[in-house]
């Protein structure tokens, strides 16, 4: 088993045996559990949410009771199996542990986990897609979703988010020794949602996780994926694209732990941010525990502004603890709009607004370029043509 | 019919200070068929000039007037001038990461043409204009100028300049920084473009005479302090060889202050 062998059994959520301040044993640094009050209330000033506008959270970090649910609908194929359970599933918990109070806000107040399970050896060839559906303006909703690629499976999956109100979940990547998982989060809320998510993915020996978050609508949404690699030989890409407009608070915090020796990881994350206010925050943890002999790790965040009063903030941070690595970097850049870029393009007869949108699309064309899913490219780049247009670029 | 005319132009570059006035008073037309070499010392302002026809933001025309054919360019937009007719190969091409060569110049011919050239004739055109530039065919998936050495961003302004055929160009120092093989396939280039286009008319930028072996101007001026201090024939090219620019520099200070 993979992280099953936190200190807490996942019932723990229900019987919460470990009490209080409990660190659990795989997650080198951070304090984990399920337990809500095992965190403090944040007040702004934490690490941990210093970023994060707490104002417009919707009390999700201050016990919002659950007043709507969050539909998840599920389009696979015969041979994956989709499964809603209850919170005493026994699996709930493979992937990892909150990290968070809102994270363990969801655990606890979640009714029913969806678990999507792609059977051992059992290659799935078109895409599986999960829809999630928010649950409306003014509307506060807990979920749960766990995708379980057994032993050398395969499968690509596109998370779909949609409509309105305020939603936090946890959604766990459980991937078995030789798995292969691709899996495409789309953000694509209307205006008013509020989104948190703690991603908690976990990798048996060799297996691949190519994940790639891809955030475009809502009003604040926070998600926090961790890479946790059981077992040597593994190798996880992690991308990100993101295009935050007026207003917009779109933020992601990666931490990748290298317990164990002989894996890789691989971080890409852009975004471009227009309109006043736009705001996008990029934590880039990455920790390489002494164990982690022959780690190659290397992460890039990019953030290009396309007009005044838009703010990126990036935090990579690389901690190694051994010497015997095979390479370890990152690099971060905040830039503005090219007027020299724009200003070739146009005298060559391009109008500005093309001028400008094949900058952005050549902005973000090295993470669709490693986007392998024909389907998956061209939604993608379908909806960087629509942000493009709506905010008039 | 293809005329450019610069009637008195003055030209200030913004920078974080003040406005710094670079051009003090441009007089200059290029009529159809005619290439006219500009030749002056680094700082005379020569990209200056360049710039402020092509429309670059960084340049504030302070007075004066720019003309294609009679019609005003300067109250006309980058995009626009451009598609009027004019052309400008740059000393310093700009690299557009991510975009890449193929789609950039489909995107301004389709611009300039006033409509996408037909894929198949397009695809052929492009082939052959690269291939009379020695450019090898794996330029057209690079990113637009990224990571190309000097000559290669010069061979690829040519490339534009043939395959957008322009009124008017104005080529700032596309010698610079080219071995003599490829100075002389860019020179060929510019000439080609001169017969296949015999209305264009090309204003030849540069600080050295060695082009112009290469490339037979009709008119030859002297920039010196933001104003043309002296123009003739091919024979001032070889007294500026000779001599260099010392016997202008002194109204350049004078110009300047
Ligand atoms: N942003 C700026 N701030 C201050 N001065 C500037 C700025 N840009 C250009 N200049 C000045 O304007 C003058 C003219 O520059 P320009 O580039 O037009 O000269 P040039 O004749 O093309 O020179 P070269 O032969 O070196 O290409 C120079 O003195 C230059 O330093
Ligand atoms: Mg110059």
């Amino acid at each position: 088993m993979t992280a099953a062998s936190t200190p807490t059994a996942p019932d723990g959520l229900v019987t919460r045996s470990h009490g209080g301040n409990v660190p659990t044993a795989s997650r080198g640094l951070r304090f984990t559990s399920y337990d809500v009050d095992a965190f403090e209330v944040p007040g702004g000033r934490e690490e941990d949410w210093r970023f994060t506008p707490l104002r417009r959270l919707r009390n999700l970090h201050k016990g919002a009771a659950s007043t709507g649910t969050a539909t998840v609908s599920v389009d696979a194929p015969r041979e994956v199996s989709v499964a809603t359970v209850g919170r005493d599933d026994p699996r709930l918990g493979d992937g990892g542990v909150p990290a968070d109070r809102v994270a363990a806000q969801a655990w606890s107040s979640f009714t029913a986990a969806t678990v999507v399970t792609v059977p051992t050896e059992q290659r799935v060839a078109d895409p599986i897609t999960v829809t999630v559906t928010g649950p409306g303006v003014d509307k506060v909703a807990y979920g749960h979703l766990q995708l379980r690629i057994e032993a050398f499976a395969e499968a690509v999956v596109v998370i779909d988010h949609r409509g309105s109100g305020a939603y936090a979940e946890n959604v766990e990547f459980v991937l078995a020794d030789g798995a292969r998982l691709t899996v495409v989060g789309v953000q694509d809320w209307a205006d008013d949602a509020v989104h948190v998510a703690a991603q908690h993915a976990s990798l048996g020996r060799d297996a691949v996780l190519r994940a790639t978050a891809v955030s475009l609508g809502g009003s604040l949404v926070r998600q926090a994926p961790t890479v946790t690699f059981s077992q040597p030989g593994a190798d996880a890409e992690l991308l990100g694209l993101c295009f935050a407009d007026d207003g917009q608070h779109l933020e992601h915090r990666l931490l990748i732990d290298h317990a164990v020796p002989h894996c890789k990881s691989n971080v890409v994350y852009k975004a471009a941010l227009q309109g006043e206010a736009a705001h996008t925050v990029w934590i880039g943890d990455v920790l390489i525990q002494a164990e982690a002999e022959g780690t190659e790790t290397f992460e890039l965040n990019r953030n290009l502004l396309l007009t005044d009063g838009a703010r990126a903030d990036s935090v990579p941070n690389l901690e190694i603890e051994t010497g015997e690595i095979a390479g370890a970097g990152h690099a971060s850049a905040t830039g503005r709009f090219d007027d020299d870029q724009l200003f070739y393009l146009t005298s060559r007869g391009i109008p500005e607004d093309q001028a400008r949108r094949l900058v952005v699309r050549g902005f973000f064309g090295e993470i669709l370029q490693r986007i392998t899913v024909p389907e998956v490219r061209e939604r993608l780049t379908a909806a960087i043509e629509a942000e493009l247009e709506a905010v008039g670029a | 019919m293809s005329t450019l005319q610069i009637k008195d132009l003055h030209v200030s570059v913004l920078t974080d200070e003040a406005p710094k006035q670079i051009l003090h008073g441009v007089d200059l037309t290029v009529r159809p068929g005619e290439t006219q070499a500009m030749m002056g010392p680094n700082g005379s302002g020569k990209s200056t000039l360049a710039y402020s026809i092509a429309g670059h933001p960084r340049y504030e025309v302070t007075s004066g007037e720019v003309l294609l054919d009679g019609e005003d360019v300067l109250s006309m937009p980058v995009d626009q001038r451009a598609r009027a007719g004019l052309f400008l190969a740059m000393q310093y091409p700009v690299e557009v990461p991510g975009v890449s060569m193929s789609n950039f110049l489909r995107s301004a011919a389709t611009a300039v043409r006033g409509e996408a050239p037909k894929l198949r004739t397009w695809v052929k055109e492009v082939k052959q204009a690269m291939s009379e530039l020695d450019i090898d065919p794996s330029f057209a998936d690079r990113s637009v100028n990224e990571g190309f050495s000097g000559g290669e961003k010069k061979r690829h302004e040519i490339l534009q300049l043939s395959l957008l055929a322009p009124k008017i160009a104005v080529l700032d120092e596309t010698d610079s920084g080219l071995d003599i093989d490829a100075l002389r396939v860019v020179s060929r280039g510019v000439n080609r473009f001169q017969e296949q286009h015999t209305d264009a008319g090309v204003l030849l930028i540069t600080h050295y005479t060695r082009i112009l072996r290469h490339i037979t101007p009709d008119v030859v001026h002297v920039f010196a302090g933001g104003r043309i201090v002296e123009s003739g024939g091919a024979e001032l090219a070889h007294e500026l060889e000779e001599h260099g620019y010392d016997r202008f520099t002194p109204k350049q200070e004078v110009a300047a202050s």
